[in-house]
């Protein structure tokens, strides 16, 4: 039985009447028809740019949304039928962290721990070790608005981790930290998953992040699951092309006719092109652009095997909004 | 796994039998407990300056009265309406702002995904709130005694007049807060309710016209500002002391319960 089985859900944010001077925004259909399975022990991620229904996808799971339709089952609960159970079900961390702005991070985490059902004794003694645990112990006593982001960040993962659940549900955990941060926050997902199976569902629009650490990902662009593998089985769908970048020095020479006939292929931005070329004809292009005068007026050229990224745009993403860092 | 693809759409419904247990929900006394330790240190931290900014705005407006008015009735008015208008600033309009922030910036997630009563959230809330006005309620109505000179022995009643004229207006403002479509309505709403508590309190009722003195009574804060001012009585009418608490007492009931009912509709959409 899955963790999580999610069937068919459908979400329809209403269209929004028009203020005077302000266009008339559309319906948006945030969950269409979205189908997947998420197993125990797995960290599952939802890979897609902003604005693709990942979050309203998130919300759903964590009682926070009712679909139009579909079906949610976790951990065998219905909770479209019960989205009440969902709190008892799961820890979940949101994006925001207005409620706990201004308390300190001790507290934060043990009101976090309290609310989550542990006596008081408990929620003081899984305050502490999470404290330690994610290093956070030379920060307990400031509040969270005083905080840098990704230390204030890393303190709201600490109130998902109180009073223990078999499923995590992450909205993009690592934004804003720096590396120790993030390893702190993987370690403590990996310690959870081997120690008691936990399952984690985490967010992400960072391809770099999604390869590394993600068991699986759904790729999600306009409300639609349009892949769902690993990381290495969705990279193998693209295999047999490259990514080749052209940084021009000042414009692309189009009289190079091998240059001219690259341009329909060609995403650009400013002075780059980004082009997905099966091997050979990468090859040969790299042959053109640095002989004769396409060398002189290129500036710099990279030639990388696919990522993530080149998956999403492959299956018809829309690139922007996805980040490598 | 694949994205299942074509896979029949669920019922949604399971065997219950094979579902893993639920962890078990906080319960409401301790939940409420720990919402009102947080909150009272959150006010401790960010509101320190604004009460400070109502009980000077209470003795002020007192000094202000006290070349108007020359004791009696009217004197009583003044002090008793000054010391609740820093519950009804502190309870109804800061609680108002915050519940309307809260909603606006996604805070309510945070406890809508936690296994809390809806009522543990807003009653601790508003117990914070309401208990943080103490401080400048005693020094404001003490300030006003020694200046209009009013008897001091009945200020206990400032223990009842408290608890209960703050929950009827925490009550109100997290109402305000939670109901409001957007956060700057909420923020308007908690400072109109405000300002009705000043006019409306300060002012001694009998030279106010009539619709005045109807909204007047449908104030809550009215109710409590009126058990005080009896109270200055050297032979305070305590039946009537008692109605005007009693009053209050149901109106903190029936608006938190509103309350509570907002709170649940804005953490479920």
């Amino acid at each position: 039985m899955p963790v999580c089985a999610v069937r068919d859900l459908v979400k329809t944010y209403p269209a929004m009447r028009g203020r005077r001077g302000a266009a008339q925004a559309p319906a948006v259909r945030a969950s269409d028809g979205i189908t997947l399975d998420v197993h125990r022990g797995e960290i599952f991620g939802l890979l897609g740019p902003n604005g693709a229904g990942k979050s309203t996808l998130v919300r759903q799971l964590t009682g926070l949304l009712r679909p139009d339709s579909g079906g949610i089952s976790v951990l065998g609960h219905d909770l479209v039928r019960h989205p009440e159970r969902a709190a008892r079900l799961l820890g979940y961390l949101g994006q925001e962290s207005t409620a706990l702005d201004e308390m300190t991070v001790a507290l934060a985490v043990e009101t976090t721990g309290r609310l989550r059902g542990l006596g008081a004794r408990e929620a003081r003694a899984e305050r502490d070790a999470v404290i330690d645990e994610l290093g956070l112990a030379d920060l307990t006593g400031r509040a969270l608005k005083k905080l840098s982001g990704g230390q204030r960040r890393l303190a709201c993962f600490a109130t998902a981790l109180i009073g223990e659940r078999p499923l995590l549900v992450l909205d993009e955990p690592t934004t804003g930290m720096d590396p120790v941060a993030r390893r702190a926050v993987w370690a403590a997902v990996d310690r959870r998953r081997a120690e008691r199976g936990v399952t984690v569902v985490l967010v992400t629009h960072n391809v770099l992040e999604a390869e590394s650490v993600l068991d699986r990902v759904a790729v999600i662009d306009r409300g639609r699951v349009i892949a769902c593998d690993t990381p290495g089985g969705l990279k193998e769908m693209v295999s047999d092309e490259v990514r080749l970048e052209l940084v021009w020095r000042d414009r692309p020479p189009l009289d190079v006719p091998e240059v001219a006939a690259l341009e329909a292929a060609a995403h650009t931005s400013g002075r780059r092109w980004t082009l997905r070329l099966p091997a050979d004809r990468a090859r040969s292009a790299v042959a053109a652009v640095t002989a004769g005068p396409a060398f002189a007026a290129l500036d710099d050229f990279t030639l990388a095997t696919p990522s993530l990224e080149d998956v999403y745009l492959a299956l018809g993403g829309r690139a922007e909004g996805l980040v490598k860092a | 796994m694949q994205a299942v693809a074509g896979a029949a759409p669920a019922t949604g419904v399971r065997d219950e039998a094979e579902a893993a247990p639920l962890a078990p929900s906080a319960r409401l006394v301790p939940a409420l407990v720990a919402v009102y330790r947080a909150q009272l240190s959150r006010a401790r931290v960010a509101r320190i300056p604004l009460l400070f900014v109502a009980t000077f705005q209470s003795i002020g407006i007192m000094v202000l009265l006290r070349g108007v008015v020359d004791g009696g009735e009217a004197a009583r008015s003044v002090v008793s309406g000054s010391s609740v208008l820093v519950v009804a600033f502190v309870a109804l309009n800061l609680l108002a702002q915050y519940f309307g922030q809260l909603r606006a910036g996604g805070g309510l997630d945070h406890y809508a995904t936690l296994p809390v009563p809806p009522a543990a959230v807003v009653l601790g809330a508003a117990a914070a709130y309401a208990s943080f006005t103490v401080p400048g309620t005693v020094v404001t109505a003490v300030t006003g005694c020694v200046l209009f000179q009013l008897p001091m022995s009945h200020l206990w009643v400032l223990a009842a007049v408290l608890p209960l004229a703050g929950a009827a207006l925490a009550g109100l403002g997290a109402a305000l807060g939670l109901l409001a479509p957007r956060q700057e309505l909420a923020t308007l709403c908690g400072q109109l309710g405000m300002s009705a508590a000043l006019l409306l309190g300060v002012l001694p009722a009998e030279r106010m016209p009539a619709v005045i003195g109807w909204a007047r009574d449908l104030l809550p804060s009215t109710y409590g500002v009126e058990a005080l001012a009896r109270s200055f009585d050297p032979h305070p009418d305590w039946v009537a002391v008692g109605a005007d608490l009693g009053v209050c007492a149901a109106v903190g009931v029936l608006s938190l319960a509103v309350a509570t009912w907002a709170y649940r509709r804005a953490a479920t959409r």
